[in-house]
């Protein structure tokens, strides 16, 4: 089980004179999205990083229980999926970050005594998974017309045992890295929404992986920018 | 989220056109809607489209100890989900009828059927097997769910490949996939599961319902076959009297459809396989037809990360410095310490539960004298089940404490605390009432 947990970077103040991140081989992998591709869901997508995909569906807004009701904004779900046996601690936790990140741009307060479903399925899972699920669920809320203060995407981010950075790990790579380290940014001015990491990292190396992460939030933004132009192009 | 109800018009208007042998998406009565066939990167995982109904299978494989009656043979396991994404009305985490029967349904399908050899899957006979695990989730839901259910395990089954294992004396040793080729489940045969329903008790028969035609059907006849026309399993639904031409009319027509299945899945299974073989591309993100607007693929992009060792410099050198946190332990009370500055206290200032406790000594004084009040009065009545009231005030007593509806959190807290200290006071009435028994 992934002990993910949120951190404050004071907490882990180390030595902070670790070699820094080499610049050349850092890319991300290969994205691919496609969007509305069920038909009962309100918005959906599937978003692959590499061998990693992710399916999403949102349902919203819509009827909310009236023991889930929220009386002045949308209640908002996030369910995840495994792709094998049943839903354990590891995404439950992985629902929180992701619950957590959408309430803060969502919003919510224009749909009020409203439910919005955000339902997770892993497809295939080989790295960056927590990257992926935000990646799908912000495409997945465009897709739906869900009104939103900005978009967001996860990046993670590896740390070798000698300092080397990463950017969106091969499940081979975050098994072998000392850190692991994922955020989710909002594309406005690529502040951090979310972060959740895993292993030991001293402050210099958090900053870093985070100005990393906001380099590579470009990219994925121009990425949704580029996919969402194709599909409101008339060709 | 409820299912958004059929109106009456729509059924009639469905059926009307079913009277006249058509149907809303243009089918021919006996026809299927598309098969789409896609494999994942992982051995033993695909996605089966069948028309807009989308079923994601995966099989995993686990060495167990076997069945006690069945030492030989290795365990098969089902288990499919309808998740909420299919459709609104499936809840998480509920066992549907719908759920329990499609699950016992695939079961005797696949499993009783026998079309995985189970002996093969035993390492050691009564020691260790493989159990075969397929999950099937439902993506999206435009009905006859169990024929793509069907399809995607017998397709995950036929892809997956289990890692070889060898045996040498006592010791099992089991090679990763980079050692020794995986190798594939032994399979006997097919079976594949074709739907009819029917219509105007039995009049109308259609094959492949889609959403809207299963929620104003009479009657569904769901024939398991394979391709030798062997039947597998036949189950009918719904009540309706089916007669015998009907049924034997029906599992032609099953025949025809699995041969054309099987057909399709041999060749999916083939070219995911020569794909494989050749090292080109395959995976899902290969399944995603390029033409449509709705898809969009990024190649490799690498990022620049020269300037972040010195971004990074900057935002540390910009911060303050972080305060430096006092690491020694303070004692509070014994077996209450504190180490660094922490948060504050949410447990209520001292006095102020002080304050509460004599309140709450007060009130308790009260229901003591109530209790004793209460005693007098039985026994001025002198009825034979006096220690039922008695006992009954003394638990008012507790609950009160504990569940008083306090809009503050901190007082039910603090209420709670007193409701553990007054546990000595409130020994009192009790010590009173076994007086009076005595007396009595």
């Amino acid at each position: 089980v992934e002990g993910a947990m949120q951190t404050d970077a004071k907490i882990r103040t180390a030595g902070g004179t670790e070699p820094g991140p080499q610049g050349p081989g850092c890319s991300l992998r290969h994205f691919a999205c496609e969007q509305n591709l069920l038909s009962r869901p309100d918005g959906s997508a599937s978003f692959l990083q590499g061998d990693t995909s992710i399916l999403a569906g949102v349902y919203g807004p819509a009827e909310v229980k009236v023991s889930k009701e929220i009386f002045n904004k949308a209640t908002l779900e996030v369910i995840l999926r495994p792709k094998i046996g049943l839903p354990g601690v590891a995404e439950k936790s992985r629902e929180r970050l992701i619950r957590n990140t959408c309430e803060a741009v969502v919003l919510g307060t224009l749909h009020p005594r409203t439910s919005i479903t955000i339902v997770l399925q892993v497809v295939s899972d080989a790295g960056s998974l927590l990257a992926c699920c935000l990646n799908a669920a912000c495409i997945a809320l465009v897709d739906a017309g869900v009104p939103m203060r900005a978009l967001f995407c996860g990046v993670t981010c590896a740390l070798d045992s000698d300092g080397t950075l990463v950017l969106d790990p091969t499940a081979k790579q975050e098994k072998e890295a000392r850190a692991v380290l994922t955020f989710a940014l909002d594309s406005v001015d690529q502040k951090l929404l979310m972060s959740t990491t895993k292993g030991l990292y001293s402050d210099a190396e958090l900053q870093q992986c985070l100005a990393a992460a906001q380099a590579a939030s470009q990219h994925v933004f121009r990425f949704y920018r580029e996919s969402l132009q194709r599909r409101y192009s008339k060709s | 989220m409820k299912e958004t109800p059929l109106s009456n018009c729509e059924r009639r208007f469905l059926l009307r056109a079913i009277e006249e042998k058509k149907r809303l998406d243009g089918r021919q009565t006996y026809d299927y809607r598309n098969i789409r066939i896609s494999f994942g990167t992982d051995y033993g995982c695909c996605i089966v489209e069948l028309g807009k109904t989308r079923v994601l299978g995966q099989v995993s494989c686990e060495l167990v100890s076997p069945k006690l009656n069945r030492a030989t043979e290795g365990i098969l396991f089902f288990n499919l989900e309808l998740s909420q994404m299919a459709a609104p009305a499936f809840e998480p985490g509920r066992q549907s009828d719908l759920l329990v029967k499609l699950n016992r349904l695939l079961e005797r399908c696949l499993r009783n059927s026998k079309c995985i050899d189970t002996e093969s899957l035993c390492v050691v006979a009564g020691e260790k097997v493989w159990q075969i695990r397929v999950d099937l989730h439902l993506l999206n839901h435009d009905g006859n769910i169990i024929d793509a259910a069907s399809i995607a395990a017998i397709v995950a089954l036929c892809h997956f490949r289990r890692p070889d294992v060898s045996v040498q004396g006592d010791e099992v040793t089991l090679y990763a996939p980079e050692e020794r080729d995986p190798v594939p489940l032994s399979i006997h045969h097919m079976p594949i599961c074709v739907s009819f329903a029917f219509f105007q008790q039995g009049t109308y028969l259609l094959v492949d319902p889609h959403e809207r035609e299963e929620r104003v059907m009479d009657g569904l006849l769901v024939i398991a076959m394979n391709k030798h026309r062997e039947i597998c399993t036949l189950q009918s639904s719904g009540g309706i009297m089916l007669l015998k031409e009907q049924v034997l009319r029906c599992s032609k027509i099953a025949g025809v459809k699995v041969a054309e299945i099987t057909e399709l899945i041999q060749k999916a299974l083939e070219n995911d396989q020569k794909v494989r073989k050749e090292g080109g591309k395959f995976g899902f993100a290969e399944s995603i037809a390029n033409q449509r607007i709705t898809a969009f693929k990024m190649e490799k992009a690498p990022v620049d990360t020269c300037d972040v060792e010195e971004k990074a410099e900057e935002i540390i050198a910009e911060a303050e410095p972080p305060a430096e946190v006092v690491s020694k332990p303070v004692l509070w009370t014994p077996g209450t310490a504190q180490i660094g500055e922490g948060v504050e206290n949410s447990w209520g200032d001292p006095d102020d539960s002080e304050k509460e406790d004599d309140d709450e000594g007060g009130s308790d004084e009260a229901v003591i004298f109530d209790s004793i009040k209460m005693d007098t009065e039985i026994e001025v009545s002198n009825t034979g089940s006096q220690d039922a009231p008695i006992v009954l005030s003394d638990s008012e007593e507790e609950e009160m404490i504990i569940l008083e509806p306090d809009k503050n959190p901190k007082k039910i807290r603090i209420q709670t605390i007193n409701a553990k200290q007054e546990k000595a006071p409130s020994k009192r009435p009790v010590r009173k009432r076994k007086k009076k028994r005595a007396a009595n």
